[in-house]
C-alpha cells in the first residue's frame, strides 16, 4: 500500500498483530495508534507516520549544517537546530594534528562561523558528536544559510537528490541542504533558487511535486531569457 | 456588573437560549502564531483562547533537567481586558494553580521520554474570558502540540459542566457552562480527558453536586467532549487539505 493518509495523534492506523509499529506510531493493545500529525504509510508489514512538522532530531550519518557557539579547551559546541547541541573534537576539526599547547582553536573555527558536518553518534543521553573532516564537509565562508522546517528536508533532496539536481540545474546555485533544516546556497540565481525551496516548503505533503516545480523552473528561466 | 438574574434556567432554556446539554459555537483554529513551533486559537463562543508551544528546546535553568525525559512546562494568564474588570496582568494563585493542571493534564499524553533533558514550552493566554477558559485553553494546547509535531498518545479535550438551579429552585445539570453561570450558579466543573486511550486528564469541581448529578452532567460533558474532538481533527487537518 502506497496510500497516504492524514491523521492526527491517538487515531488508529491499522488494527491487528500483523502489523508493526515503526516511526511516529505505538502499539495499544491490538491496534497501532498515530503519535503525530502526519502521513501514515503502510509497506509490507511495517506502519509509520511521516511528520508534517516538528524540530530536528540528531541521527547518525545526518550531515548538518552547524554554527560555532562556543570554543572550549579541547572540543568545540556547535548549534545545530536541535533541542541538543553537538560536540566537536579537536581531532574531527581539520586533517592536521592540532597541538592543544601552541595552538589556537579559535583560529580553525570561531564563535558564529557556520560549517558543513556529519554526526558521527548520538549517545543515549542525546548529545550528538560531529566531525568535520570528511568528503564535502567543510567550513561556510561565503554564500548564505536559508532555514527550512527539517521535516521538509526530504521533499527539497528528492528522490535520489532529484529536486535539489533540478534546482542546481536550472538556477546554477550551489546548494548544500543539511538535514537539520538548513541550506546553503552560493552563486547563480540565488534568489529564484530561495523561491523555489520556499514553494516545495509550502506544497511538500503534495503529490507530483517534482514535475510542478520544474514547470515552474522552465517558466522562470525561459521568461527571463526573452 | 450585571445584575444577578432571577432564574439562570427557564423552561429548560438557559439565559442564552441553549438548553442543558447543549454546547456554545466552538471554533479551532491553528498556526495563529506562525513564529512559534506550534499553535492554535480556540473559541468557546466569547471566550477566546490561544496556545502557542514552543520546542522542544535546551532547558534553562539547569538544576530542572530531567535526565531521562522532556519537562512539559505550561504558563496560563489572562490578558490585562479579557474580563469586564481590569485583570492585574501577571499570574496570581488562581493562574498558577491552572497552569500546574494544565501541564500535569499534558503530561500525561505527550510522549516525554523521546526528548530527555529538554523542555517542552506551552503557553496559554486568554484573550476574552466568558468562563471554561482552563478547558478551553487545555483544547488549544493539545491542538498545539500535535501542530508542533511532538509525538503524543493522543489529543486532550474537555468541556466543563455544571450545576445550576431552575425557577422551581431544582438543581439542574448543564454542559459547557458560561459566565453568569459560572458566577452565580452552584457548581462549576472542568473536566478533560484524552478520547484516544479513555483516560481522564483534569477534573476539578468548584461548589457542590451529588453523585448522580455528576454522572449526569459527566454524560452530557462527553457527548460535547466528542463533538470538539472532532472540531480539533478538522483545524488540525485544514492545515493540510485542501487541492
Amino acid at each position: 500500500m502506497t496510500e497516504k493518509n492524514l491523521i492526527v495523534p491517538g487515531e488508529v492506523i491499522v488494527e491487528g498483530m500483523d502489523y508493526l509499529p515503526g516511526d511516529g506510531t505505538y502499539r495499544d493493545g491490538k491496534m497501532i495508534k498515530s503519535s503525530l500529525l502526519g502521513l501514515a504509510q503502510t509497506r509490507d508489514r511495517l506502519v509509520r507516520v511521516i511528520p508534517l512538522s516538528g524540530r530536528y532530531m540528531p541521527k547518525r550519518d545526518d550531515p548538518v549544517i552547524g554554527i560555532i557557539k562556543e570554543v572550549r579547551y579541547s572540543n568545540w559546541v556547535v548549534e545545530i537546530k536541535s533541542p541538543y547541541d553537538a560536540l566537536m573534537m579537536v581531532g574531527e576539526a581539520v586533517d592536521r594534528f592540532i597541538d592543544l599547547k601552541k595552538d589556537k582553536l579559535s583560529n580553525f573555527f570561531n564563535v558564529g562561523e557556520a560549517l558543513i558536518c556529519r554526526i558521527t553518534n548520538v549517545d543515549e543521553s542525546m548529545t550528538p558528536m560531529v566531525t568535520a573532516r570528511g568528503p564535502g564537509l567543510r567550513k561556510l565562508t561565503d554564500g548564505r544559510i536559508i532555514d527550512v522546517s527539517p521535516s521538509k528536508i526530504p521533499r527539497i533532496i528528492g528522490k535520489n537528490a532529484s529536486m535539489v539536481s533540478l534546482i542546481k540545474d536550472r538556477t546554477g546555485t550551489k546548494m548544500f541542504v543539511g538535514q537539520n533544516g538548513r541550506i546553503w546556497l552560493q552563486g547563480g540565481d540565488e534568489e529564484l533558487a530561495i523561491k523555489v525551496i520556499r514553494m516545495i516548503e509550502k506544497d511538500a505533503h503534495k503529490v507530483g511535486l517534482t514535475d510542478s516545480i520544474q514547470k515552474f523552473l522552465e517558466g522562470e528561466v525561459s521568461g527571463s531569457k526573452a | 456588573m450585571e445584575v444577578k438574574p432571577k432564574f439562570l434556567i427557564k423552561n429548560g432554556k438557559r439565559l442564552d437560549g441553549r438548553k442543558v446539554g447543549e454546547w456554545r459555537e466552538i471554533k479551532i483554529t491553528t498556526g495563529v502564531i506562525p513564529n512559534a513551533d506550534g499553535s492554535c486559537q480556540v473559541d468557546f463562543g466569547k471566550t477566546k483562547v490561544i496556545a502557542a508551544v514552543y520546542g522542544p528546546r535546551e532547558l534553562h535553568p539547569k538544576h530542572m533537567v530531567l535526565s531521562d525525559r522532556a519537562l512539559v512546562r505550561a504558563r496560563y494568564d489572562m490578558l490585562s481586558f479579557s474580563v469586564e474588570d481590569r485583570k492585574r496582568p501577571g499570574p496570581g494563585r488562581r493562574e498558577i494553580e491552572i497552569s500546574k493542571v494544565i501541564a500535569e493534564a499534558l503530561r500525561s499524553v505527550v510522549m516525554v521520554e523521546k526528548f530527555p533533558r529538554s523542555v517542552i514550552d506551552v503557553f496559554v493566554t486568554v484573550i476574552q474570558a466568558d468562563a471554561s477558559t482552563r478547558i478551553a485553553g487545555l483544547n488549544a494546547a493539545s491542538v498545539a502540540l500535535a501542530d508542533a509535531g511532538i509525538p503524543m498518545k493522543g489529543l486532550v479535550t474537555g468541556v466543563a459542566f455544571g450545576k445550576i438551579y431552575d425557577e422551581t429552585g431544582k438543581g439542574v445539570m448543564v454542559a459547557d457552562v458560561f459566565k453568569p453561570e459560572d458566577q452565580w450558579g452552584e457548581a462549576d466543573i472542568a473536566y478533560a480527558k484524552s478520547i484516544a486511550n479513555d483516560e481522564v486528564v483534569l477534573l476539578q469541581m468548584d461548589g457542590d453536586v451529588t453523585k448522580k448529578e455528576f454522572l449526569e452532567g459527566k454524560a452530557m460533558a462527553d457527548k460535547a467532549i466528542e463533538y470538539t474532538y472532532q472540531e480539533q481533527v478538522k483545524a488540525l487537518k485544514a492545515k493540510y487539505e485542501g487541492d
